[in-house]
């Protein structure tokens, strides 16, 4: 039992504002919005230290369906809005919700960044690989040949894997969900926000409207056994219906194996989320379906200096070294004269 | 020789030569950007200005970091104008020009005035030297420069010969060729070698060899200007009557830094300085990053639109938001700028500007982003714009801007320019426990479940600033058009047009807020001179001599250009002719005409250089005829 009696207990309830949600009926966005509210009660903090942050698109709508602090700021920048929040006031717990256009394309530099620095902030990534607020066109993570009306005969620009991203920006947390498998995203939610440093998740969220069925291999109940992976930190890479495919490392290259024929859990790739170096998780990354089971869960967990816990360090550090600033002493550090 | 302090100022009352009495003089020393000519510069400055002497500098480098040695491109050059009286500008011409090779030679001449000094390093102008330079002949040879005193020294082997038994290499030897220069000017203007000498020990009392060989150069420049047949009198500038107290020398880009910090401390608001590196604005970056034990948090942000919005960020949390640039980087920022009129957080803009468009002219100075400060922004999207009129000018004129910001809830342009933050002058330093504070509300938490409206105005049409961690105050805010009073995302027609209407008063509101502009000469007659920025010295300069010789002339000098002051449509009205100088297109003078339908006069210049006085003098005697 908590011996903590001034907080009181929150429900999922008491995080919600007073705005009608007003994302498209079906939105894969709901559901993302409902697991926030359901998780954020259990990490203990109080509604007022949290603050969510976004950019511009559908998914950056999300701080005014949240009863905390937020800024709904400008396209792409929401993880510099972040960075100066984070960096001065680090008492608090800050979340940034963005999308595939928001933080891969116009936003991708401070994303990049952001995940570079460790910064203690939470990023949620929704990738519907569309443009949707803008009413349809690709996004930096449409599959090439994808008609939209920007690209009639079809997008020629490869796509962007967000989590590669993640990784290649030295990311010490970085994890995929998916928005109709909500215990997994509560779960991998969850995590994020207790992790120290930046955490980035990708959640794969449908858009009905202007993508629908983008990511129905993943979530179809028929075939989500199959074309899904789980990845569990110390636990072999298997899959399917019957759970008895695998994933093998062949050198440097995933290989599906059927287990039994000679094959064991032993021969498999067991998940390490803690590798000091991030081939393996980069490796995961990589695996594309229809070739391969995508993996969900947490890649990358691993310990680094936060970018704000080591700036406020240097000001402790400087006070201590310096003492606390004095005016005058700055004023007159140099050569001075007196006229009388 | 022993390495004490040795030589002092007391050396010259054994000085042979005579000693001829001036109120002004303007040296500038020039030479390859690798010559050292910034730090004789700025020596011969502090030494100046300890000596009780106003000084106003000019330091003018190239835009290459090196660019090939001897190249007209890579001159460097640092001009001093020190008086026995009041001055507010580096000089229009020099009286003594130090020329450490040809190139520098031929990029500067002009500005000597006839019958000026110049002393060049002989041992430059060999046949390469003067090749670079497009000299087919030697100067010192014909007739190019009967028209001054020439003094052409060997500061090569005279230096190399200086420091010969410290058995340094030719290269360490000849970097001692600026000291050389220094002591030979020094001893010209009756300068003391104290401060440099101290400025050896502090910088090179490590290399223990290199600050001798350093004393030794300077020593021997002093000497050589003693003991020579060649120069038959030094000159002496006595000290500045300025008003008692203190001084220091600053720079403008110091003066910004050290005024931040000082309204962080008035305010009790920690600073937060978001900021991108760019030609002239990051020594300011520099200056804050140094002074962490003041609370100051600094972050060099992935690019400007970074910097900008981290501020925004900062600002939310209740930091003194901070960030600086210079014109490509504020263009870049004002998107940025457009949420934070939006959202109505204090947040400060600081633009020391240089010549444009584009990347333009990285180092030189121009006044050419007025209008990109005022109106550079999508939608109609008031930001009060104040500028700095001189180095020191820049301390208050932060805190200033600072003071509006909280007051009104609103992001604040503050105006520099690469001359003025460059630009050095003497600083009384302020009395610090006289500095009133800067009060700053924050909105007390709500437990009895009221609901909190973020865009509920006080008097001054501000809202509040509700720091995130206070119970009760959750609110959301954005790009968005904000209902009135809830702040709630709003798209009703009417509530747009009240909104727009309500963020364009509260700007012109501060008008009321603002001291009254006021005028030097005539309160109304022939001509007003109206100023901005980094041409008040020129502007003012002008001013009083056209005054002295009986023109009816008088100057206005703005800090507030928007909102402008309340009262200065009526001054512009008393005149019969108004001259707007600018070094940009005619930008005040579009906005002055707009508001005030006065047909205002231009003077403009735009060739990264300041105004001379004389070009603002020629231009109202032009206009009094």
């Amino acid at each position: 039992m908590s011996t903590d009696t001034s907080l009181p207990v929150l429900t999922p309830n008491d995080f919600a504002s007073d705005q009608d949600v007003r994302w498209c009926p079906g939105c894969g966005d709901y559901s993302i919005l409902a697991q926030m509210k359901k998780i954020l009660p259990s990490l203990g903090v109080p509604r007022e230290k949290m603050v969510f942050v976004s950019g511009i698109g559908c998914s950056s709508r999300f701080p005014y369906y949240m009863n905390t602090y937020g800024i709904h700021s400008i396209h792409g920048r929401a993880p510099a809005v972040a960075t100066g929040l984070k960096a001065s006031r680090p008492d608090l717990t800050v979340w940034v919700i963005t999308g595939d256009g928001d933080g891969l394309s116009i936003g991708g530099n401070h994303l990049m960044h952001a995940i570079r620095r460790n910064l203690d902030v939470n990023v949620v990534l929704f990738n519907n690989r569309i443009y949707g607020l803008t009413k349809g066109q690709y996004s930096p993570t449409s599959p090439l040949g994808k008609v939209t009306k920007s690209t009639p005969m079809g997008a020629i620009d490869n796509p962007l894997h967000p989590l590669s991203i993640a990784i290649g920006c030295e990311g010490t947390f970085v994890a995929r969900s998916i928005d109709t498998n909500i215990k997994h995203l509560g779960m991998v939610l969850k995590r994020a926000a207790e992790h120290r440093g930046t955490s980035f998740i990708e959640v794969y969220q449908n858009c009905n409207v202007f993508n629908d069925g983008a990511f129905e291999y993943a979530t179809d109940r028929e075939t989500k056994a199959d074309t899904t992976i789980e990845l569990e930190h110390g636990k072999p890479l298997i899959f399917g219906k019957n759970r008895d495919k695998g994933i093998r490392l062949n050198g440097m290259n995933p290989e599906i194996v059927e287990l039994g024929k000679g094959i064991s859990e032993d021969d498999l790739l067991f998940h390490d989320e803690q590798a000091p170096e991030p081939s393996l998780a980069y490796l995961l990354s990589r695996m594309t379906y229809p070739e391969f089971p995508e993996p969900i869960g947490v890649f990358r967990a691993v310990d680094r200096p936060m970018y704000d816990e080591l700036l406020n360090a240097q000001i402790a550090e400087a006070k201590k070294t310096r003492g606390e600033g004095d005016l005058n002493k700055l004023f007159r550090a140099g050569d001075t004269w007196v006229v009388e | 020789m022993a390495t004490s302090t040795g030589v002092s100022a007391r050396e010259s009352k054994h000085a042979s030569k005579p000693v001829v009495d001036l109120v002004a003089a303007t040296v500038r020393f020039c030479g390859d950007s690798g010559d050292g000519m910034q730090l004789a510069g700025n020596q011969f400055t502090n030494t100046s200005a300890l000596a009780g002497n106003d000084i106003a500098t000019f330091p003018d480098f190239p835009a290459e970091i090196r660019a090939p040695r001897g190249t007209k491109a890579g001159v460097s050059g640092f001009q001093i104008h020190f008086a026995a009286k009041e001055i507010f500008t580096p000089g229009d011409q020099v009286d003594a020009l130090v020329a450490m090779n040809p190139a520098a030679l031929v990029t500067n001449l002009g500005d000597l005035v006839r019958g000026g000094i110049l002393v060049v390093n002989k041992d430059a102008f060999d046949d390469k030297g003067l090749k670079q330079a497009g000299y087919e002949e030697s100067p010192l040879e014909d007739r190019t420069l009967s028209a001054y005193q020439v003094f052409p020294v060997e500061i090569t082997r005279l230096t190399r010969l200086a420091v010969e038994e410290l058995g340094l290499g030719v290269k360490e030897a000849d970097r001692c060729r600026n000291f050389y220069a220094m002591g030979l000017v020094f001893w010209l203007y009756d300068r003391s070698l104290e401060p440099t000498l101290r400025y050896i020990e502090a910088k090179f009392g490590k290399r223990p060899e290199v600050a001798e060989a350093n004393r030794r150069a300077l020593r021997a420049g002093y000497n050589y200007g003693e003991t020579t047949e060649a120069f038959a009198s030094q000159f002496r500038v006595h000290k500045a009557e300025l008003a008692p107290g203190t001084y220091r020398n600053i720079m403008g880009n110091e003066a910004t830094a050290y005024g931040l910090i000082t309204a962080s401390i008035r305010s009790k608001c920690e600073l937060f300085l978001g900021s991108y590196p760019i030609t002239p604005a990051s020594d300011i970056l520099h200056e804050l990053s140094r002074h962490k034990n003041f609370n100051v948090r600094t972050f060099q942000a992935e690019d400007e639109i970074a910097a900008v919005t981290a501020a925004i960020g900062a600002s939310f949390g209740g930091a003194m938001a901070v960030t600086t640039s210079s014109g490509p980087g504020i263009a870049l920022k004002q998107e940025g700028i457009g949420l934070a009129v939006m959202t109505e957080l204090p947040l400060l803009i600081i633009n020391v500007q240089r010549g444009g468009p584009s990347t333009g002219l990285p180092t030189k100075t121009e006044q050419a982003d007025l209008l990109q400060a005022v109106c550079g922004r999508n939608g109609e999207c008031p930001v009060p714009v104040i500028a700095a009129r001189s180095p020191a000018d820049c301390f208050d004129v932060v805190q200033e801007a600072w003071r509006i910001a909280t007051r009104y809830m609103t992001p604040v342009f503050v105006l520099s320019d690469g001359y003025i933050a460059n630009g050095s002058e003497p600083w009384k330093i302020p009395d610090v426990k006289a500095m009133p504070p800067l009060e700053i509300k924050h909105p007390s938490p709500l437990t009895n479940g009221e609901e909190f409206h973020p865009y509920q105005r006080d008097e001054r049409l501000a809202r509040p600033w509700a720091l995130p961690g206070t119970p009760g105050l959750m609110h959301r805010i954005g790009g968005l058009e904000k209902q009135d009073i809830t702040g709630n995302v709003n798209y009703e027609p009417a509530n747009h047009q009240h909104m727009v209407d309500l963020r364009a008063r509260k700007v012109a509101n501060i008008a009321q807020d603002i001291p009254p502009q006021v005028v030097s000469g005539p309160p109304r007659g022939k001509l007003l001179v109206l100023s901005w920025g980094g041409t008040y010295g020129a502007c003012a300069t002008a001013a009083s001599e056209v005054q002295a010789q009986g023109g009816s002339v008088a100057h206005a000098h703005l800090r507030y250009l928007n909102p402008f002051p309340a009262n200065l449509g009526e001054i512009l009205h008393r005149y019969e002719k108004v001259l707007i100088p600018e070094l940009n297109r005619g930008q005040l003078r579009l906005l002055v005409r707009g508001e005030f339908l006065v047909d205002a006069a231009g003077l403009n210049k735009v060739q990264g250089k300041p105004f001379s006085v004389f070009e603002v003098v020629d231009k109202i005697n032009e206009l009094l005829r």
